[in-house]
């Protein structure tokens, strides 16, 4: 089943006739994605990459019976594309645009909160990379090829890093059930916590990578839901632990402002709740072979255990 | 973005702030000309630069003549400032704030913040200002009083109310501090800062408020629409590699070690200083290309990492997804021709189009160190260092 994408799930693309919009399209669309339709204010009618634009996301779901939508559209506007998307009743959004106002953030998380939980948006990003169930279709900017399916759950702010992660899991043959880039930004749609739960009740999902960094509270608060909630191994690596104090690192959100931001700090917290935590990031991928081994779970399944294929 | 505190004190006394009345000077006999226009018997100097610390590091002088003002001006201008909160450099100070002295009844320290847990904007404030919050919290916590605000609904009339009697103000004050907390809450929502602060705000003799110190920072994501922040930037005040690399689309942060970085992605950049470190060596620099990175862009990376004289060894760690390897292969190739490289280089690629790419590097016949995992980067790029002579 996997979570929030499946070969099933109809997709359109919030900016997709755009350049950049256009090119990642057509790659999901190659890759098997079930892309339905596109919105670009003002071509409602026409066809690009051989399916129908529409005017408004309202239009594009009473359509095609789209149910996510995954937003390519510049930063002055991207906040105005998510807040469209949830009322037009999409349940899972990704957002791919960096550079969005953290007021503008801010405005979009109270918004989402009129919405009961049954018609509620998922905001995965801003500041991601995607979503991709391996095999089946993915939301995004990743290389789709570097990932094999399986029954790992990988969740990281860092794109790069996740495939990183990927791709060492992978020549050892572990596979991912879906991988979930949830942004570099201060303030995100969905949290490590709000990923975690998604892949304690999903079925095919055995174990989780997540994969954090230096700057704010939300790797603890998932520690602590993982001690509290989860039943499934947690494997983390947290980056930076080579950064200054009060330097931002690439990332709006990487910088060390507070107690318990560092990543020494984050590992310990990681560390006391149990949680099994990659020394380096070249030893994500074993880290996770290790833990699987102990709970009998490397191999279990077709998908799990495959030689590397090519 | 940061601006000085002249600029803060200016824009907040247009919300509404009380500020002291103050000149700004370019030059020492134009700080002493300030005093005498200003008047009165003291007047309180102050170096501006984008730092705190200012006092503690002799950047603050209470002067009691106009001459004093002219001649402490005068040690100020052209000097680098060191404060615990700059690097060893410091920073340059080319602008100097006069302004009269107030005296002084009980300092307060007020802050909004944007509050990540809460994902709101945060008030925090304190009865026992004049230290750095980061003092106040170590040494004073139970002094510190927070406070979220809704965005639907802002800063309530209430809650500014609360806040006041909380500090331990009386009577009039009240209604001064709740002018106070809309006006800066308002100059935090409607020119997209992401600080405010306050420290101290005074609560003066004659039992006034007034805002003797002001810190803004300001969301870089929102200057597009705030042009006349936008202008306030000072480039004097921040270092001239980092704001270089900035203009073209790279991120980049130099460190004190010598083995040069070229990544993208902040995660991986991240995680590949501290590859570099637990194989024995130290990182020269963050830098992350950025998403879709033309040959030029990574001829300009390699030209910005070396830039800086201690770099001996040049790490590229590429894990394609937006980017393309053939495109950074040939930017290396480019910056290999172009900037005449006489140190190592280890190329890692990995993800899109990376064949391509590395038969470009295999092809270029030039000596570059092919690596194919983070680990071998990273210990090919320690090994490949030079040795120190004995």
């Amino acid at each position: 089943m996997a979570i929030l994408i499946t070969d099933s799930t109809r997709v359109i693309v919030q900016g997709m006739s755009g350049r950049i919009g256009s090119f990642h399209a057509a790659d999901m669309i190659r890759y098997g994605t079930n892309v339905v339709g596109g919105v670009t204010p003002g071509k409602g009618g026409e066809r690009h990459l051989d399916l129908p634009l529409f005017n408004t996301v309202r239009e594009a779901v009473a359509e095609t019976g789209a149910e996510a939508s995954l937003i390519f559209v510049p930063p002055p506007f991207a906040a105005d594309a998510i807040l469209e998307a949830a009322d037009a009743g999409i349940r899972t959004a990704v957002c791919v645009t960096d550079g969005i106002p953290s007021q503008d953030m801010m405005q979009v998380k109270r918004f989402l909160r009129r919405y009961p939980e049954m018609k509620k948006l998922r905001l995965i990003g801003p500041n991601c990379a995607g979503v991709i169930s391996p095999g089946k279709g993915f939301m995004g900017i990743m290389p789709p090829h570097i990932y094999m399916p399986g029954r790992v759950g990988i969740v990281g702010r860092s794109g790069t890093l996740g495939y990183e992660a990927a791709s060492q899991m992978k020549a050892l043959g572990i596979g991912v059930s879906t991988s979930v880039g949830i942004g570099g930004d201060p303030i995100n749609g969905s949290s490590f916590r709000d990923i975690l739960h998604l892949f304690q009740n999903d079925p095919d999902t055995d174990a989780v990578m997540m994969i954090g960094e230096i700057g704010g509270p939300q790797e603890a608060e998932a520690a602590a839901f993982a001690r509290d909630h989860m039943t499934k191994p947690v494997v983390a690596y947290i980056a930076g632990l080579s950064a200054p104090k009060g330097r931002k690192m690439g990332h709006a959100g990487a910088i060390v402002s507070a107690f318990g931001e560092s990543a020494q700090e984050k590992v310990e917290i990681l560390a006391a709740a149990g949680i099994s935590v990659a020394p380096n990031p070249s030893s994500m991928g074993e880290t996770m072979a290790a833990v699987l081994r102990m709970r009998g779970l490397m191999g279990v399944s077709d998908a799990v255990g495959l030689p590397l294929a090519g | 973005m940061d601006i000085h505190e002249y600029q803060a004190k200016e824009i907040l006394a247009r919300f509404g702030v009380p500020v002291p009345r103050g000149g700004l000077a370019y030059s020492p006999e134009q700080a002493g000309y300030r005093a005498r226009e200003l008047g009165g018997k003291a007047w309180v100097v102050k170096a501006q630069v984008h730092s705190g610390g200012r006092g503690a590091a002799g950047g603050v002088k209470l002067c009691h003549t106009a001459d004093e003002v002219h001649a402490f001006a005068a040690t100020l201008f052209g000097r680098q400032l060191v404060t615990k909160q700059t690097d060893a450099n410091g920073k340059g100070v080319y602008r100097v704030w006069v302004e009269g002295a107030s005296d002084i009844a009980q300092e307060i320290y007020l802050g909004f913040v944007l509050d990540r847990k809460s994902e709101r904007i945060m008030i925090v404030a304190s009865g026992h200002g004049g230290m750095e919050i980061e003092d106040l919290a170590e040494n004073d916590p139970d002094s510190l009083r927070r406070m979220t605000l809704d965005p639907a609904v802002g800063l309530s009339e209430y809650q500014a109310r609360e806040l006041a009697f909380q500090l331990g103000l009386k009577g009039g004050q009240i209604a001064q501090m709740v002018t106070i907390l809309k006006a800066c809450y308002r100059a935090y929502r409607d020119l997209d800062a992401v600080m405010v602060e306050i420290n101290p705000l005074v609560v003066t003799g004659s039992g006034d408020l007034v805002a003797l110190d002001a810190k803004m920072s300001f969301d870089t994501n929102a200057l597009f629409r705030r042009p006349e922040i936008a202008e306030l930037r000072d480039r004097s005040q921040e270092d001239p590699r980092e704001s270089t690399a900035g203009d073209h689309g790279l991120s980049y942060v130099g460190l004190t070690g010598d083995i040069g970085c070229i990544i993208n992605g902040a995660g991986l950049a991240m995680a590949t200083m501290d590859m570099i470190k637990l194989a024995g060596g130290e990182p020269a620099n963050f830098l992350d290309i950025g998403g879709g990175a033309s040959p030029e862009r990574v001829v300009r990376a390699f030209r910005t990492v070396l830039a800086d004289g201690n770099v001996s060894v040049i790490l590229v760690n590429i894990f394609a997804g937006i980017n393309r390897c053939d495109w950074v292969a040939q930017g290396v190739v480019q910056a290999y021709k172009e900037v005449g490289l006489t140190i190592p280089v280890i190329v890692r690629l990995a993800g899109t189009n990376v064949e391509e790419g590395q038969a470009i590097i295999n092809a270029s016949g030039l000596p570059l160190i092919s690596a194919d995992t983070l680990a071998e980067a990273a210990a090919a790029a320690v090994a490949a260092r030079p040795r120190k002579a004995a």
